[in-house]
């Protein structure tokens, strides 16, 4: 079989602006490490250049993911864009579609009833842990803990279950939609949910009996990849991999959206800012993210879960049967979709790796003129260069799972 | 009934060394460690403990293309990432297989757009699609028991002589 995709051939001359003279001269030696390798979480190629096993610089080649995604949403109605936010970042799939409709509803300057709000705040939370979860398992996995990884998702499954139950898939659920949400959660929702909070906080001492503790774990990890405040808020950070260097920035506590004022719960910080401490971080906003859900739960309102606004939110089957204009609406909104007055917006949520911002800007058409994310899954393998300074390959390793980057969500 | 009851009786089984091989390559299976995209989270979640994949011998993830039989092509193939995969399927030693897992790897899916491939057969032949975005880890496995039926099948000449040119 003939293929037009042949592998280029690389020279050392196209590397030589990226690696020292020691390189050159055959002091050290140049590895290629990915794309294809199984802890660098997906399609991430780094070079590495090598002195022994000691790693002098480390250069970060992006882009095997790209999907073209941002230029994809602006051929789509609004509505329709949102089904590609969904695979920017696989692992945290509610929480695009959070940030994209909180984006368009500010362009729209429409309001969302407390209970779609609510709900919004229980699936994002729900998320965070889910995409935790994968962090744990396989961050450990990646330091030879393999059971980690195990236990990780089979309670990752239960979670699965629940967004299975209000939406119909398992990942990509486009549940949330601009002016609130597809429809109400059925009556098993409240069940399922209040499963997973009963049983969860044992199983997160499950894993941290099996990792917080062990001699193994804590070498591989206490002391390595050290970032200071200082150089993590120079080099963009946001999310775990800032807080485990000691500032408490959180958008849910900085910037509250979506009613999570209303909430009480603490922002885990940790000092160290090596890979311990944001292993401690990102464990312990998992409890945090339980006690969101049952103060939302317990709270939940009744009311509509979607705006009135009959020129963005398609009007309920009954109502179609009944009104003309209703029916009108309904045809606008499945053949051309609604507009957007013109003008542009920023708007952001936490996400379980960092900021994660939507930069919208509109025509005052029915499709998005331009569609740009700030990722935090970007910013925070930029850091890798930095940190890989000095270190073991297998220490690398670690730091690459502690960063917690989906290549989904850098390259998009 | 006849000569095979009695050698059954006798602790004896008789098969055709093609059947005896179609079996054997079915029951350790080792497909290659390699994700690219949401699916491979999925994929990921078939080896672990609720779907198990173990059950059939495919527990064992082989980081190393040299390693391993089968290629499960988990998530959306850029034009970056297409000449990497080719290069990897190059390396797997013969008899090889493919699976493209989810829409994207079988048609390009979601994105018909100036930086994906339109379906992973355009770099590699593929054996399998599987469909959904992204499948669940049933519908991976059910790819993959469609697959050992095929391989079953097989001839050994169809195998082993009939390789692609190094």
């Amino acid at each position: 079989m003939t293929t037009p995709y042949a592998l280029p051939e690389m020279s050392l001359d196209e590397v030589k602006h990226l690696v020292s003279q020691r390189a050159l001269d055959g002091e050290t030696v140049l590895l290629n490490m990915g794309p294809q390798h199984p802890s660098t979480h997906g399609v991430l190629r780094l070079l590495l250049e090598l002195d022994g096993e000691t790693i002098v610089s480390c250069v970060p080649d992006i882009g095997f993911l790209h999907t073209g995604i941002e230029k994809n949403m602006e051929a789509k109605t609004y509505l329709k864009a949102e089904t590609m936010t969904d695979r920017l970042d696989y692992l945290n799939t509610v929480g695009n579609n959070f940030a994209y409709c909180l984006a368009v509803e500010k362009m729209l300057d429409i309001d969302v009833p407390p209970r779609a709000q609510a709900i919004r705040v229980i699936l994002a939370e729900l998320q965070r842990i889910a995409s935790h979860l994968v962090w744990l398992g396989t961050s450990s996995l990646d330091v030879a803990a393999m059971s980690v990884f195990l236990y990780c998702f089979r309670e990752r499954e239960i979670i699965l279950d629940v967004f299975e139950l209000v939406s119909g898939q398992r990942m990509m659920t486009t549940y949330m939609r601009p002016g609130g949400l597809w429809r109400d959660v059925p009556i098993e929702f409240d069940n399922a949910v209040r499963n997973i909070l009963n049983t969860f906080p044992q199983r997160i001492d499950e894993y941290e009996a099996l990792l917080t503790k062990n001699p193994i774990f804590l070498d591989r990890t206490m002391g390595i990849g050290k970032i200071s405040l200082e150089e993590a808020l120079s080099w963009g950070l946001s999310g775990g991999s800032l807080r485990g260097s000691g500032s408490d920035w959180d958008l849910r506590k900085k910037r509250p959206y979506s009613g999570y004022e209303q909430y009480d719960f603490e922002v885990p910080v940790e000092q160290e800012g090596d890979v311990y401490a944001r292993y401690l971080v990102r464990v312990h906003e998992m409890r945090e993210s339980l006690k969101i859900i049952k103060q939302a739960l317990d709270t939940l309102p009744f009311g509509p879960v979607r705006s009135s606004d009959r020129k963005v939110v398609p009007p309920p089957r009954s109502e179609i049967g009944e009104s003309m204009e209703s029916l009108i609406h309904h045809f606008k909104l499945w053949t051309e979709g609604f507009s957007v007055p013109k003008g542009s917006v920023y708007s952001a949520v936490e996400s379980p790796r960092g900021e994660l911002g939507v930069f919208l800007e509109s025509d005052g058409g029915t499709k998005p003129y331009r569609v740009h994310w700030r990722t935090p899954s970007f910013n925070n393998l930029e850091v890798l260069s930095k940190l890989a300074k000095g270190l073991m390959i297998a220490d690398l390793v670690a730091v690459i799972g502690s960063v917690d980057i989906v290549l989904g969500d850098v390259d998009r | 009934m006849g000569v095979e009851e009695k050698l059954a009786n006798m602790g004896v089984v008789t098969t055709t060394l093609e059947e005896a091989i179609g079996w054997g390559r079915t029951r350790a299976m080792w497909p290659m460690l390699f994700g690219l995209a949401c699916c491979a989270i999925e994929m990921m979640a078939a080896q672990a403990a609720d779907y198990d994949m173990s059950r059939f011998g495919m527990e064992l993830m082989r980081p190393s293309p040299r390693q391993s039989d089968l290629m499960i092509v988990a998530g959306r193939v850029s034009r970056k990432m297409a000449p990497v995969l080719r290069h990897l399927y190059d390396q797997m030693a013969e008899p090889k297989w493919v699976i493209a897992m989810g829409d994207c790897a079988s048609s390009g899916g979601l994105f018909n757009n100036y930086a994906v491939v339109q379906g992973v057969d355009e770099v590699v032949p593929v054996d399998i699609y599987v469909s959904g975005c992204p499948p669940r880890p049933e519908a991976l496995i059910g790819g993959i028991m469609a697959l050992h039926k095929k391989v079953e099948k097989l001839k050994i000449k169809d195998v082993i002589f009939d390789g692609e040119e190094e």
